[in-house]
């Protein structure tokens, strides 16, 4: 093809256009119009070589708005795609055929029916939404649903189709946060000293301000970058990751980096921040007409995008980079109609008096002392009326008014400090330099280039080195002298603030907010930074103070007669960038355990539920009740009236046959030493040291505080040989308390948590005798294996050689005649299935976790964390006869003795209601209180803890605590139930069900 | 997330570590309930550096770090037989007190 593409002839030409690929173009809808970009476009270049210099409408006034800083770090760019809102149209690709729109307009960006906003801005001053709206009483509701419409920003594409979101982790010995000349110079030199590098780059180009900023220290920036990059990609030590953004600093260098659809959590043993400095903008009137924009932001254009940013060009400078553009603009063909400096023709640097000399002799002519006092125009801008400064902020009368379409800032610069403030560095003022300087970092944290306030060339790559020799210091990789790196280059101008009695002066382009606002705010008692900013919401919008922070500071500091320093500026919170809820929702790593019998539960439909990590079956509902889904919910009648009839049914069962239950999630603990004893003694309440061999005892465990934590049964195998179960969720706080104490007494014992190496079952029933007799050569008889007993024995496996190793419990448990067995887990599988198969002949079967709790409450067992609470002591619970009194010590002893010796204010006891009560929906549940009296003052003395109607007594029992004058058996006591009404339940003894003991003792 | 320093395994998260509180000998048996209501419920929060037990979870071992109470940063961390004497000796004496004896409390105040 010989003849270009129209498009081609609008562009500038090489070697401007850095990311262009010239031969392909592009084509994307913006507000209905047919947009043609080259291949490389952002969407902002792409329309904006396309002359559509207005991208959005303005928060509160609906004020046209376009390119500011083209780095994607103002509100101005912010665009609808069609399922993202908020895009950033500066930095979001060119791609065929999208359908780019505007956001908070009411009609188009060019016609936007709300801009007669712009006209009221006097009834709308600062805060007037906390002052207005309010009055009379209940108008709020209506103003709001109003005031949502106008101000929102993007919407949300409720109909999005889900995307797969991931995590991974990345550790490095150092991390490099920007890849500009001094980020690449300090990944160099630290990867060549043998350091494992990452550096990060939030664009797709490496290189920084390289790849777009002109220098009066360098001729060819390019040439230099790429003579960086090329070291950097070939080096083996250093891993690059481009569109890649840190988006926070944790404590020691925890950096969580955003790339594509991964959130990468990045350990870096030494991190060095390059995160450079955001331009800053002059405050004068109409200075956010599209056309008004960052000097840096005009070279990001040229140099990226070829774009011709405009016919007839000014420039409002206040350091050399103004001269450093308008050198550039020159270059390119751009008429430049004046180039304006605020400072006084005698304050320029030598380096600035030639670039004023390089100027002159294209004929161009600089005015000093001067400034911009209003910029004009409707849709882009016209006009620039230049006044001359006669002090800070003051102005003369108006010199000149100049057309132009194109006016570029360059009024100072401020670091990047929010990744930095966030690690604990603070920001200080320095009234020479007019500048924030970053202090008190924490260690195996630097700072280098211009986020370290050094802006020449030369000087910021020498500080990228300085930094990298820091960090390989403390890595132990270098003993290199750190040099001291010096620059005397001043970027800011002092005082770019020029307010106008008309206002329209912006200080924050994202909440519309002008000088007189932030003054305003001051004036009326907000003096602190952080009020004002609650108060104006500055610095509030999508970009977070980048540019109003440092203009703000000034004008609270000036109107509350402080210094900046004192003033300083809000605090920078994470995330640095807007982050998507996906990155938090991508796959997580939550852990949870499974029973070595799980499929077994799920082959008989059990309903699963969690029990601390653990999932264990609840109860088994038969084929056809198996609810999924919201169907499941227990807030539905049909979805209780199955789980209380499998209950129901289940427990029956276990108290007239024979019932199987996992309980491998059970803790347990194995002692073995010869202190093995001793150890027990001084851990659990109860004595231990004459609990003889094959036999069982209950084991309460209190806290240092005297509350009971934790309970279990432990075992005696040997002299020297406890096996210890607790609960659950309570084993590994058991496990840490031993370890704790033993660390401390060197008793001769070893503490293993063995919770996950065995399987347990237990086998409950009146049948359970005869369905262990085939599978075992213990002596099972009454006589041979009691009551409380315990034994290690062989399980056979019918059909075959094998035997397993098992260990047999005789507890209560349930309250029927039943045997725990434990086993190890690879043989937990085995053990349900022979289980389940002898017993067959006897009906026998499985029970869940829910029948478990019935059953047990009642037996009157207790369950640590139901039925206890941060406060129970052993008494309250009816657990005195588990403490000893003769022993020396126990964990928690002191405060048991003290608090059971005083009057007890409390009970746990059990209840009983009639049946009926379930009739009328009055079954009291966990958590009603229990109330002193029925009359209109009473007070609460306690709470339900446990309730289940219990088909064997059919009654509603249940266990609450009681004030102590309640507890009486026989007494009765008011609980408050749901909807407010008032049942008394009757105080009888535990337990509800065989009070003589004799079935679980058969 | 911090990192701490396990003297058995190297740097790891915070968060695969227990606090187990200050490095403080239990009180005499014989001591009156007073002393043990304030070793049980007050504990010192000055600043400088304190001497705290850690417990690394994953591989169940307790250690000794200190720590700086104003900065947070973390010392130095060490095996519990590295304890300074002092403060192992006034374990090793609570404890032959402790066990061997019966144990009294006062009578409560009205």
């Amino acid at each position: 093809m010989n003849n270009p593409a129209p498009v081609f002839r609008d562009r500038l030409p090489e070697p401007m256009g850095l990311m262009l690929e010239r031969q392909k173009t592009v084509e994307f809808i913006f507000e209905g119009e047919r947009i043609t970009g080259i291949k490389g476009d952002t969407l902002g270049s792409a329309l904006l070589a396309n002359q559509q210099w207005v991208w959005s409408r303005s928060f509160k006034y609906h004020r046209p708005r376009g390119p500011l800083t083209l780095a994607g770090h103002d509100a101005n760019s912010l665009v609808q795609l069609p399922n993202e809102p908020n895009a950033l149209a500066d930095r979001v690709p060119a791609i065929d055929g999208l359908d780019v729109t505007g956001q908070n307009v009411n009609g188009s960006v060019k016609k936007d029916k709300d801009a007669v906003l712009n006209h009221f801005g006097r009834f709308m001053p600062v805060g007037f939404y906390y002052r207005a709206f309010y009055k009379p009483k209940g108008v709020w509701d209506w103003w709001e649903k109003q005031i949502r419409v106008k101000a929102g920003l993007g919407i949300a594409d409720l109909k999005f189709k889900p995307e797969y979101y991931d995590k991974a982790f990345l550790h490095h010995d150092l991390v490099v946060v920007g890849s500009g000349p001094a980020g690449m110079m300090a990944a160099l030199k630290a990867a060549d000293a043998g350091a494992d590098v990452l550096l990060l780059e939030e664009h797709t180009l490496l290189g920084g301000s390289l790849a777009y900023s002109e220098f009066s220290d360098c001729n060819n920036p390019e040439q230099l970058r790429q003579e960086l990059m090329a070291k950097v990609r070939q080096h083996a030590n250093i891993t690059v990751m481009t569109e890649a953004v840190c988006n926070a600093w944790f404590t020691d260098n925890w950096l969580p980096v955003l790339q594509g659809k991964r959130l990468y959590k990045v350990r870096a043993k030494q991190c060095i921040m390059v995160t450079g400095a955001y331009e800053q903008h002059v405050v004068f009137r109409g200075n956010d007409i599209p056309g008004v924009i960052f000097s840096s932001a005009v070279m990001r254009l040229m140099k990226l995008y070829a774009v011709k940013p405009g016919e007839r060009a000014a420039v409002l400078t206040g350091n050399e980079d103004g001269y450093l553009t308008a050198l550039m603009l020159n270059r390119q063909g751009i008429q430049l109609c004046a180039v304006i400096d605020m400072r006084q023709a005698s304050e320029l640097s030598h380096t600035e008096k030639n670039l004023v000399d390089q100027l002159h002799q294209k004929g161009v002519q600089v005015r000093f002392g001067q400034t911009v006092y209003e910029a004009k125009g409707s849709q882009r801008l016209e006009f620039i009326e230049v006044r001359a400064i006669t002090s800070p902020g003051e102005v003369s009368a108006s010199l000149e008014t100049i057309p132009c379409d194109l006016l570029c800032m360059s009024a100072g610069y401020m670091p990047a400090y929010q990744l930095i403030c966030q690690a604990g560095g603070q920001l200080s003022y320095d009234d020479q330099r007019a500048a924030f300087s970053l202090r008190n970092l924490p260690d195996n944290l630097y700072i280098a280039g211009s986020v370290n306030g050094i802006h020449r060339l030369s000087a910021v790559m020498k500080d990228g080195e300085r930094a990298a020799i820091e960090a390989l210091n403390a890595l132990e990789l270098s003993d290199e002298a750190v040099p001291d790196v010096f620059c005397d280059q001043k970027v800011n101008f002092h005082w770019p603030i020029f307010k106008h009695p008309k206002g329209k002066d912006f200080v924050d382009f994202d909440e519309d907010l002008q000088v007189k606002d932030i003054v305003n705010a001051t004036r009326m008692g907000y003096r602190d930074i952080q009020l004002v900013k609650r108060f104006s919401t500055v610095g509030m919008g999508p970009s977070q103070g980048r540019h109003s922070a440092l203009p703000t500071a000034r004008l609270v500091a000036k109107a509350t007669q402080r210094t900046v320093s004192e003033t300083g500026v809000t605090t920078a919170r994470p995330p640095l960038t807007p982050e998507k809820l996906a990155y938090m929702a991508g796959r997580g790593f939550d852990p949870y355990r499974l029973t070595s019998m799980h499929y077994r539960h799920l082959e008989l439909g059990a309903k699963m539920i969690p029990a601390g990590l653990w999932m264990r079956p609840a109860f088994y509902p038969k084929e056809g009740q198996r609810l999924t889904g919201s169907a499941a919910s227990p807030l539905l009648l049909q979805a209780r009236n199955i789980r209380n009839a499998c209950i129901e049914n289940e427990s029956l069962h276990v108290r007239t046959k024979v019932g199987l239950i996992d309980v491998s999630t059970l803790g347990g603990i194995e002692l073995r030493g010869p202190d093995a004893a001793e150890l027990m003694n001084r851990i659990y309440t109860f004595g231990f040291l004459k609990q003889p061999v094959g036999k069982t005892r209950y084991a309460v465990l209190t806290n240092e505080q005297g509350v009971v934590i934790d309970d279990g049964v432990a075992c005696r195998f040997d002299e020297d040989h406890f096996y210890v179960t607790a609960t659950t969720t309570g084993v590994d706080n058991v496990y840490r308390l031993m370890t704790f104490w033993n660390t401390q007494w060197q008793l001769d014992v070893d503490i293993t948590n063995v919770s996950s190496a065995y399987a347990a079952v237990n086998l409950a029933g009146p049948d359970s005798r005869k369905v262990l007799e085939g599978l075992t050569d213990l002596d099972l008889s009454r006589e041979g294996f009691p009551y409380l007993a315990c034994r290690e024995g062989f399980l056979n496996v019918p059909g075959c050689e094998h035997k397993i190793p098992a260990r047999f419990l005789r507890v209560g448990f349930v309250g029927e005649l039943g045997y725990e067995l434990h086993v190890p887990s690879r043989y937990g599988e085995v053990l349900w299935d022979i289980l389940m198969a002898a017993g067959q002949p006897f009906d026998i079967k499985p029970f869940g976790v829910e029948t478990q709790r019935l059953l047990r409450l009642e037996k009157g067992h207790i369950i640590i964390g139901q039925d206890t609470d941060g406060m129970s002591h052993p008494s309250e619970v009816s657990l005195g006869w588990a403490v000893s009194k003769k022993k020396p010590y126990f964990n928690g002893c002191r405060a048991v003795d003290i608090v059971m010796k005083r009057p007890q204010t409390r009970k746990l006891v059990g209840f009983r209601l009639s049946a009926e009560y379930l009739v009328q929906n009055q079954k009291p549940e966990e958590g009603h209180i229990v109330l002193s009296d029925t009359g209109s003052d009473s007070s609460i003395t306690g709470n339900v803890t446990s309730c289940e109607y219990s088909p064997t007594a059919n009654a509603i029992i249940g266990m609450a605590y009681v004030g102590i004058e309640q507890s009486e058996e026989g007494g009765q006591f008011p609980i408050r139930v749901d909807g407010g009404s008032v049942v008394m339940a009757s105080v009888v003894s535990l337990p509800f069900y065989d009070k003589e003991q004799t079935r679980q003792e058969a | 997330m911090k990192v701490m320093t396990c003297p058995l395994n190297g740097p790891r998260n915070i968060n695969e570590f227990v606090f187990g509180g200050e490095v403080t000998p239990l009180p005499d048996l014989q001591a009156p309930d007073q002393a043990w209501a304030e070793h049980t419920f007050y504990s010192y929060n000055g600043t400088g550096v304190v001497r705290e037990w850690w417990f690394h979870s994953a591989s169940g071992y307790w250690f000794v770090a200190e720590r700086d109470r104003t900065t947070d940063q973390i010392i130095k961390t060490y095996d519990p037989s590295e304890l300074a004497a002092d403060i192992r000796t006034a374990m090793l004496d609570v404890d032959r007190k402790m066990f061997g004896v019966e144990r009294k409390t006062e009578e409560v105040a009205p």
